[in-house]
């Protein structure tokens, strides 16, 4: 479910991909990745902490991970 | 923090300023006990974290030991301001030829500390200060270099105050203003400082009011007084809803929301950055509206945070807008703000355009949050808008000037 403000998608690729969950997790300064055995969980009520600092982005191969900004659409 | 009147002398003391004989008495038993030691007649005084203990009868003079146990009866129930005694102080009363205003404390204009001394002490200096300017000096000296006597000399001398007079005084007033910067005071004030009719000068009253954020810095000295980890020494305590302020701050480390007090008006406030809710404050009662609350926010604090203050604002009843107005910030995010305060009106239950009297917070992120506001129809400005017409703005929008 998205936050009020904020959403975040991951491709299915990379949210079973532990090691990237690691990493995601790891860069994300407002805590929305947490990483477990089988990949990554968007923690839902962190999601309109998103400081759309774009670090997730980075971190991910391109287009793999979305920030979207409920309130443009 | 203020300091009760025997606590300021137990500090005086220390810096050995000349005191009269006396003692805290804590029950009529005591009273009558330290009155007995001193020999003589004694004055009784509340002790309280307020002024105005001889108008509402809680300073009694007393002949003699026996008289001080009934006195100690009346005096501590009193109320003073709404605070309610802790102890009383018997000290000796001392025949008075001349009382002397002193006070320290910080002139915020300036950024600096400030002496003011008048030969008029004992009753209220802003009259003196103004029936009688030529009585009052106000000298401002540095916290950061070296002061020396010469300054409260001067001080001293400019009232008029001359020969051993000026010299007994000086060691006095110099010695003030040591122990306001040593302990990082907002106030050392002794009023009045008297000379006694055998030529001796002594504090007969004084007060004390240390930054609170210097407590840490003197745990030391406040042990050593009594001064408790948890008194907060407020002129009142504080509300449930100050409380629930507290706990909103406490409960996420990022950024600042809360001080929060609480005041009886309409319109709530979400203020902050940079001094701006004191302006902000200042301005919406310069417009007639009625706040239902002073808070702070600034240094980013998270959405959660913004949420939730907005929250409790809007909980207490008799809020019917909110005015969520800031100085132009930096390392605040607007964004984040806007975010905090819509989710915060809708959690609430309530319409971000109908409750959000107006949303003037320019700077970092602006444009990101103007979209917010847009999205959600609530009315913005930037910084074209200058802070008292936003307050202006919204006390508008609760129907204007409502005193």
């Amino acid at each position: 479910m998205p936050g009020l403000f904020i959403d975040v998608k991951v491709a299915d690729a990379v949210a079973k991909d532990p090691e990237l969950a690691k990493k995601l997790e790891e860069v994300c300064p407002v805590s929305i990745f947490r990483a477990n055995d089988s990949g990554v969980e968007i923690v839902e009520e962190n999601l309109d902490e998103c400081v759309l600092c774009d670090l997730c982005i980075q971190a991910a191969p391109d287009g793999q991970v979305q920030v979207v900004k409920l309130y443009e659409s | 923090m203020r300091f009760y009147e025997y606590e300021s002398k137990a500090l005086f003391a220390r810096h050995r300023l000349p005191l009269g004989k006396g003692g805290v008495a804590r029950s009529r038993e005591e009273a009558a006990s330290v009155a007995r030691e001193i020999g003589g007649p004694v004055v009784l005084k509340s002790q309280v974290l307020s002024g105005g203990r001889m108008k509402a009868g809680a300073v009694k003079f007393a002949d003699g030991p026996d008289e001080c146990p009934a006195l100690f009866d009346q005096i501590l129930p009193i109320e003073v301001n709404g605070q309610k005694a802790r102890s009383v102080l018997v000290e000796e009363k001392s025949p008075v030829a001349q009382e002397y205003f002193v006070s320290v404390t910080w002139d915020g204009r300036r950024k600096l500390p400030v002496l003011l001394f008048s030969d008029m002490g004992g009753i209220d200096i802003e009259e003196v200060a103004e029936k009688h300017p030529e009585h009052v000096s106000k000298t401002h000296f540095s916290s950061i270099l070296p002061i020396t006597p010469r300054i409260a000399k001067e001080a001293i001398a400019a009232t008029g105050v001359s020969g051993g007079h000026l010299n007994k005084l000086t060691p006095i007033v110099f010695e003030l203003m040591k122990i306001f910067l040593e302990y990082d005071l907002t106030l050392a004030e002794v009023n009045p400082l008297a000379r006694l009719e055998d030529g001796r000068f002594i504090v007969l009253d004084g007060h004390v009011d240390m930054e609170a954020e210097a407590r840490g810095r003197h745990k030391a000295l406040l042990a050593e007084l009594g001064v408790g980890e948890d008194e907060t020494r407020q002129a009142r305590e504080p509300t449930a809803f100050e409380i629930a302020g507290r706990k909103v701050n406490e409960v996420d480390h990022r950024g600042v929301a809360g001080n929060v007090v609480e005041f009886d008006g309409n319109l709530g406030l979400v203020i902050g950055a940079g001094g701006g809710s004191l302006t902000l404050f200042d301005a919406v009662r310069k417009h007639g509206g009625k706040p239902a609350n002073y808070c702070e926010i600034g240094g980013n604090p998270s959405v959660t945070k913004a949420c939730e203050l907005t929250k409790l604002i809007l909980s207490k009843p008799g809020v019917e807008k909110i005015a969520v107005m800031m100085n132009v910030v930096s390392n605040t995010r607007v964004d984040i703000v806007a975010r905090g305060v819509v989710k915060g009106c809708l959690e609430s239950g309530k319409d971000p355009k109908d409750v959000i009297a107006i949303f003037r917070i320019p700077g970092s992120w602006e444009d990101e949050g103007f979209k917010i506001l847009e999205k959600y129809g609530v009315e913005y400005c930037d910084r074209s808008i200058s802070m008292y017409e936003a307050a202006g703005k919204a006390v508008a929008k609760m129907g204007g000037a409502t005193s």
